[in-house]
């Protein structure tokens, strides 16, 4: 095989710093990691940031006259300001969550409680009449908060098809997105598709309507570099444990003036301005959408992890991905039997491969590699709507990252070929 | 090489000839049963035959038919309960099916009773992979489902 060294990173020395890479499944087996699209594993540099803030500066942040209360709340905040520089984005704009997931909710329910509220926050009010815009390849965890949404509202959820080849239409953009329209949600990059969207194009449709934008960037952050003033959108949510950080810790970043007139979602402590018995003032963003006490060790290991992605670089990061998806589109879909799902092409489109193997259940394919030490995800990545467009139930996934390379998808290809075997679907040469 | 444990010939048998395939009228009652981590699905239908005047335990499982989309593990499963459990009363299906849950939830120390459970006991080594147990018994669930709605069904209408 012919191997193009071109935008590749330096894995043996990437691998170094993460100790489970090291490791062996199933009686001996090496691990091949390819399952990062659902959770990335964690570099050295970012298990000892968390445990260097516990051991030494542990404390309830923004609380506490004590030393260690001062020098944990400088933690916290030293950390929102390296997520934000990551982003392009001012440090008062990051507000932290539990995940991608809680970010988009945040979102939808400060939405939800602004519905009954005045006309100052009709910015962000909706009701029958009024439309939300989602396209069909999303995570459902940006497409079942707004069908609440429409539901509790009385408002219409509409979307976006997507093409055979695995691309968002955009035919029917200037119908879709219209003066109805107060929100667009849509993913940066698909988590099964690898399909990298247009979101510039679809905001600047929507912000001539006067619609929000909001950008599930979980699939893109960790992979590409983004800046959240180039991409032109409103919102824009993402996971720490994604992106070689911790578990626990997610990103809403919102436009500064957005955040400060939107209402919150969990109320409680420290979100407040002044509390009475009979009513309460907000606090300014973002503590206004962080009650309770926050996640202070996971934000700096999402720092740590910040760090770790600058210093190899974002654009090489991108590159050597783009090399890894060039090979795997390549020698994956090669295979007799084998139908990737998504663009055949590396342009526009991250390092995701999912595909289905002609005559072998995912769930089957799945056991084969895992017998062979190779991790994919099978099933329906939690797109069931995308996979019902596909006229297919489930697929099996392949995703990498900085510590993958070609041996990997070697590895990945030959397992294929030992489910066809195994299964006795072995094509005919 | 662990994957034999898992797909014992017998399984890799009823997955590509399954047995009593397709769904069949007449039935007392069905059942759709979703694994919603994977999208795998199985239509089911139970047809009972009374032993006296009342349709309860004593019933004899006449027909069990099914339509299914899903793995190896989940197919071979669907068609060894309908080996198992056509021909045997309500009661004794129940009995099957408490043995063969037993044996999903042993993580790989079950003894199955190879008199009760026959081609099933080939699903002991899939007990060992915590994600393939629902494969294994979403149609047995869905069995259990439309059984206890035919009997449902029976006391209304006798009511």
């Amino acid at each position: 095989m012919i191997r193009s060294e071109l935008g590749l990173l330096d894995v043996d020395a990437i691998r170094a710093d993460f100790p489970i890479l090291d490791r062996t499944v199933r009686d001996g087996r090496p691990l091949v990691y390819l399952d990062s699209g659902a959770t990335s594993q964690k570099p050295r540099q970012v298990l000892d940031a968390e445990r260097e803030f516990y051991e030494r500066h542990n404390a309830a942040v923004h609380r506490g006259a004590h030393q260690l209360a001062e020098e944990a709340t400088d933690g916290y905040e030293t950390a929102r300001a390296t997520i934000a520089a990551f982003i392009g984005a001012g440090a008062d704009e990051v507000v932290f969550t539990k995940n991608t997931t809680e970010a988009v909710n945040l979102v939808a329910y400060a939405m939800s409680n602004a519905a009954t509220a005045g006309e100052e926050l009709s910015r962000f009010r909706l009701g029958p009449g009024d439309e939300v815009v989602v396209t069909e390849m999303e995570h459902h965890a940006n497409l079942v908060p707004w069908q609440e949404l429409c539901r509790r509202t009385g408002a219409t959820l509409r979307w976006f098809g997507v093409t055979d080849e695995g691309r968002l239409d955009l035919s029917g953009i200037d119908d879709l997105v219209n003066e109805r329209t107060k929100l667009v949600a849509l993913a940066h990059q698909s988590n099964v598709l690898g399909t990298v969207n247009p979101v510039r194009e679809v905001a600047e449709r929507a912000h001539r309507v006067g619609a929000l934008v909001l950008v599930d960037a979980a699939q893109s952050v960790p992979h590409l570099p983004v800046d959240v003033a180039g991409l032109g959108v409103d919102f824009l949510v993402f996971s720490g444990h994604k992106m070689l950080g911790p578990n626990g810790i997610g990103v809403l970043w919102g436009r500064r003036e957005l955040l400060a007139a939107m209402p919150p979602f969990i109320t409680g402590g420290s979100m407040i301005g002044v509390v009475h018995m009979d009513h309460s003032t907000w606090a300014d963003p973002p503590q206004r959408f962080e009650a309770g006490v926050p996640m202070a060790p996971q934000a700096v290991g999402l720092a740590a992890a910040c760090d770790y992605l600058s210093a190899i670089g974002m654009a090489e990061v991108a590159a050597h991905e783009h090399a890894l998806t060039e090979y795997a589109l390549k020698h994956v879909a090669a295979l007799d039997g084998v139908r990737v799902i998504g663009p055949a092409e590396a342009e526009d489109r991250g390092a995701t491969v999912s595909f289905t193997v002609e005559g072998i259940h995912p769930h089957d394919v799945g056991q084969v590699l895992d017998d062979r030490g190779v991790a994919v995800r099978v099933g329906h990545h939690c797109a069931w709507p995308l996979h019902r467009r596909f006229g297919i139930v489930a697929t099996t996934r392949a995703s990498f990252y900085v510590y993958n390379s070609f041996a990997d998808i070697d590895a990945l290809v030959e397992g294929i070929q030992a489910a066809q075997r195994f299964f006795g679907v072995a094509p005919a040469r | 090489m662990q994957l034999e444990t898992m797909y014992q010939e017998i399984i890799l048998d009823h997955y590509r000839n399954p047995h009593n395939k397709g769904l069949r009228d007449p039935y007392n009652a069905e059942s759709h049963h979703i694994n919603p981590t994977c999208g795998d699905e199985v239509t089911l239908r139970v047809t009972l035959a009374p032993e006296g005047d009342a349709l309860d335990g004593s019933a004899t499982v006449k027909d069990v038919s099914y339509d299914s989309l899903g793995c190896s593990i989940s197919q071979a499963s669907a068609s060894v309960l309908t080996d198992l459990l056509i021909g045997k009363s309500v009661d004794e299906g129940m009995r099957v099916l408490d043995e063969f849950t037993a044996l999903m939830q042993s993580k790989g120390h079950g003894e199955p009773d190879e008199d009760v459970l026959e081609d099933a006991v080939a699903f002991a080594g899939v007990s060992k992979y915590p994600a393939r147990i629902k494969c294994a018994l979403l149609a047995w669930m869905a069995w259990k489902d439309a059984t206890a709605k035919s009997l449902a069904t029976e006391k209304e209408g006798a009511s």
